[in-house]
């Protein structure tokens, strides 16, 4: 009997604003705790929700690339339920009309393309985060009304590759839309995972297990939760698994229930009288969705078919939205796809990866670089030469234009360079017989001594025919 | 046109009187009156004249005790914020320093607002300054007992079902809130969103003009607040002209008649309230008949209680004494929560919170939640045709003077059910209605209430002016008059 796990998941993601979703309190990660902090955020009583439009941009834009429908009207929710990292004992959603919902996305899957349904996406409000050291709780309201999206999938995963590879690429477009962070590191991004088995293609009991706060935990949560549900179905105990809460215990590597259905806790959700109904302006939707940037999934295609990257440089390409950038400028600076990708991915992430920079720190531009790579290819300097150029135009922040210099233009011309290899040949004599007797490795030997001599101006490749033609005379 | 505000200014001007002295003489009023009626939470005794020169300036009030004030106790009289000091101000509290006013106190409500007797304050009940084995009414009981004590010339109170305007007529005062939004309710301490409004109390519609002219206007930190920045009330009220004067009162609720066996007190109530008809016309007012649906008319009061006490549960769910208020001392979070909860909230509160937490619930919010937003809609779309036709709501206030406070409780009786709560439609609209005295009832004075289209509000207040004009009904109380 061989069973199919149906993976929903819901992605709860802080967004990138400068205030929080309805404070002036100021949306940023500090490791100091209640320094941002408004009235609003400890619902100080009286104070009353403004609604951030840059919030609301950002989760019409998150719609739009999702495929989503986006309601007329926008209006938000109250979620009732008592809990102290809920200041005002409620928290501020969208329930009733979402800003986005039946959407779906296309997301790359190694070398192939999964298609991820979209049941909604809503703009909401995030917690306060409470600590507990020893037997005290500390509560820092920093995060409580930092603005949340919270993205709802159809049930339509089935394998945990699938879910890392949605979850992977749905974080690198909101760092490419700038929508968020999306920061795992800082807690930015935080999942339910909702998982039912069945022998057909029906639904089976769906057990959600809440809070899971990085992509190898999630992984490591599926497996598990398939595992126990499993050996119930497999052992005839399959009554025992019921529509209820889990949690992810990291100590033991197993889901435990927090709460059953029937234990579920009442919303009470209603329309939240603070906020008017907002009527979205088609024009303004619009003006967002012309200002969504090219997603990575159109530029990997573009990369691997159009340019004949191959996968895995398309992909370190994608890694940032910078780099990509910097890339499809390079391109269309008519450096060649090939040669520029070789450039970006070796020279230039190699040294930021050195220095721990990012690309907007380095001053070099796509056309600078351009006019290296045309050095070299038109035989002016070697490609040697023209990555010290770089590398020290990177260091400097210098025009690269500065550390090209006559005399370190290649040697290319032939009667020059034949009079350098016969003066090398001349005095190595031994080593002529040692090559001729077999010993072909010295060939290197002779290349080596060339480039001493000319401070490896030496064209290499004229170099090495003459060395040739010489030696097998 | 009578104004204390004015007459008061005036006297300053000439220099007949200094604001220090104004100050002085009603800090000694407030202290009779809080000995009289215990108006008071807080009695600001350092109040100080401020130079700000507005058009309040030099103008001593009172301001509800659930309005946020930085630095001074607010406590929504309720004893889960007994020690509660705001770190911000209200708008209007911010307003009015701007406009020069001077708050001299902090009045009793209801315990944030949730009741119609000024008697579940956690600091005692609220006295009538016309009989103090009475009532003031509710929810501004304080801020109504002042007015009329003639202590200060304005209070600042709110106004969900009618709790500004009902503590207005039984303490023969001029109560009116304006249009939803016109006022920020920033810093105003919630009891139901939707149909909070700010409010004041005055001795005369002039003052209530000045007033609101003071504290209205678009303010960012009030999503629900509208730009008001052309209408100008008080200036209205001198140069303004009415267009047209139609007047209509609900037959169901205002006429004999419609009642089986009424008492002794109703027929003086609604006999009077005839008599101010008359006079009505008298001005130049055309006075419509008009009926509704009794079904519509008797739901109101359910329809309010689903929808209040379900915003309230909400609203005052981050009463927990985890931030502020009296903290639990259990070490368990629940429990902590749940003592802060059962030691403050008094038993009045309980019961509407507990109705509101079963409204909402997923089983019942089709049933009773659901359905009372719907009757809510039904009433204001029948209101607004109304409006078409007619420029204001003309209706009595109550069925009599104000309750006793020792007695019989207060059975509801079916009968003048709907007309001791239909100003509670001025809450569902959100429309502007004022309530001015129209004589008195058993010796106990009792008001007329005027109702009007949303931001009609200039000359809604033009309409209550030639009404008061006409009555021309003068007070004398703590032995001042106007």
């Amino acid at each position: 009997m061989s069973l199919i796990p149906t993976i929903g998941i819901e992605m709860h993601c802080e967004m990138k604003s400068h205030t929080k979703v309805f404070s002036l309190a100021r949306n940023t990660y500090s490791e100091e705790g209640n320094i941002h902090v408004s009235p609003l955020d400890i619902a100080l009583p009286g104070t009353l929700p403004v609604l951030n439009k840059e919030c609301v941009r950002k989760a019409i834009m998150a719609a739009s690339l999702l495929h989503c429908e986006i309601p007329k009207y926008l209006y938000f929710d109250r979620k009732n339920y008592y809990y102290p990292d809920l200041p005002k004992g409620y928290q501020i959603t969208q329930s009733h009309a979402p800003i986005g919902v039946n959407g779906k996305i296309v997301v790359p899957k190694k070398e192939e393309e999964l298609e991820v349904l979209i049941h909604d996406i809503h703009l909401e409000e995030d917690t306060a985060q409470i600590e507990h050291i020893k037997d005290l709780s500390y509560i820092n309201y920093n995060r409580a009304g930092v603005p949340l999206l919270e993205l709802v999938t159809e049930p339509c995963f089935h394998s945990k590759e699938d879910v890392i590879a949605f979850l992977e690429y749905m974080r690198r477009v909101y760092q490419y839309t700038d929508i968020s962070d999306a920061d795992v590191m800082k807690g930015q991004v935080r999942c339910d995972v909702n998982i039912s088995l069945s022998e057909d293609d029906t639904l089976g009991t769906k057990v959600e297990i809440k809070g899971v706060n990085s992509f190898s935990n999630i992984a490591l949560v599926i497996d598990a939760e398939i595992k126990r549900q499993e050996e119930l179905i497999h052992s005839g105990r399959q009554d025992e698994i019921i529509q209820e809460t889990r949690r992810w215990d990291e100590a033991t590597g197993t889901t435990k229930r927090m709460r059953n259905k029937a234990d579920a806790v009442d919303y009470k959700y209603f329309v939240e009288p603070n906020i008017p109904k907002i009527c979205l302006d088609s024009d303004w939707i619009l003006s967002i969705q012309k200002s969504i940037p090219v997603l990575p999934m159109e530029r990997l295609k573009k990369y691997t078919k159009e340019y004949g990257l191959s996968y895995v440089d398309a992909n370190t390409l994608l890694k940032e939205k910078a780099i990509s950038d910097y890339y499809d400028e390079c391109v269309d600076t008519s450096i060649d796809p090939k040669v520029a990708c070789n450039w970006v991915t070796t020279v230039i992430l190699g040294f930021l990866n050195k220095e721990y920079k990012t690309i907007s720190d380095i001053s070099l531009m796509p056309k600078q670089l351009k006019m290296v790579i045309d050095k070299v290819s038109g035989g002016v300097i070697s490609s040697k030469q023209a990555k010290e150029v770089i590398l020290k135009s990177l260091e400097s922040s210098c025009d690269p234009s500065e550390f090209l210099s006559d005399d370190m233009a290649q040697i290319s011309d032939e009667d020059t360079l034949i009079k350098i290899v016969d003066a090398i040949l001349e005095k190595s004599e031994n080593q002529i017989q040692a090559y001729r007797a077999g010993k072909t490795n010295l060939f290197g030997y002779f290349v080596g001594q060339v480039m001493k001599e000319t401070n490896g101006k030496a064209n290499p490749v004229k170099t090495k025919k003459l060395l040739e033609k010489r030696l097998n005379q | 046109m009578r104004s204390e505000i004015l007459s008061l200014q005036e006297k300053m001007k000439k220099k007949e009187i200094t604001a220090q002295e104004v100050l002085k003489s009603t800090l000694v009023s407030v202290h009779e009156n809080q000995e009289k009626c215990n108006s008071f939470v807080t009695i600001l005794e350092d109040a100080k004249v401020n130079e700000n020169g507005g058009i309040l300036q030099g103008i001593p009030y009172a301001l509800k005790d659930n309005f946020s004030t930085r630095g001074i106790l607010t406590t929504g009289s309720s004893n889960t914020l007994k020690n509660y000091v705001p770190v911000y101000d209200a708008t209007v509290y911010e307003k009015l320093k701007q406009a020069g006013a001077i708050c001299v106190g902090k009045t009793v409500l209801d315990e944030f607002g949730l009741g119609g007797t000024g008697t579940t304050g956690h600091t005692g009940v609220v006295k009538n300054p016309w009989d103090e084995s009475r009532q003031a009414g509710g929810s501004s009981a304080g801020s109504a007992a002042v007015v009329a004590s003639g202590a200060v010339p304005f209070a600042i109170g709110s106004d969900t079902g009618d709790s500004v305007r009902k503590p207005a007529a039984y303490c023969g005062i001029v109560g009116y809130k304006p249009t939803y939004g016109m006022i920020s309710r920033y810093g105003l301490f919630p009891f139901a969103s939707s149909l909070d409004h700010v409010g004041v109390l005055t001795r005369s519609v002039m003052d209530a003009a000045i007033v609101v002219d003071a504290i209205k206007g678009l303010d960012d930190k009030d999503m629900t607040s509208f730009d008001s920045s052309s209408i100008h009330l008080a200036e209205n009220l001198q140069n303004g002209k009415l267009d047209s004067k139609k007047l209509f009162y609900i037959k169901e609720i205002a006429d004999i008649s419609s009642y089986e066996n009424p008492s002794e007190e109703l027929k003086d109530a609604l006999s009077l309230f005839q008599k101010t008809l008359e006079q009505a016309k008298e001005v130049g007012f055309e006075v419509y008949e008009e009926s509704m649906d009794e079904t519509l008319l008797a739901a109101i009061p359910s329809t309010y209680t689903c929808i209040s006490c379900a915003e309230a549960t909400s609203n005052l769910s981050n009463l927990t004494g985890i931030i502020f208020g009296p903290r639990g001392e259990s070490r368990n979070i629940t429990d902590m929560m749940v003592e802060h909860r059962t030691k403050g909230f008094s038993p009045l509160i309980k019961r509407r919170l507990i109705i509101g937490s079963y409204v909402l619930q997923k089983e019942n919010q089709e049933k009773y939640f659901l359905n009372a937003q719907r009757v809510r809609h039904l009433i204001v779309d029948k209101m607004n045709d109304f409006f078409e036709k007619y420029d204001a709501l003309i209706l009595p206030c109550s069925s009599g003077g104000a309750k006793p406070l020792e007695g019989e409780l207060e059975v509801l009786n079916k009968s003048s059910m709907i007309l001791e709560n239909h100003m509670v439609i001025g809450n569902f609209g959100g429309y502007p209605s004022i309530t001015i005295p129209n004589g008195l009832v058993n010796g106990l004075p009792v008001g007329v209430n005027l109702t009007s289209k949303i931001k009609s509000d200039a000359s809604l207040l033009k309409m209550a002016s030639l009404l008061e004009e006409k009555m021309d009904i003068h007070y004398e109380l703590g032995g001042k008059s106007l």
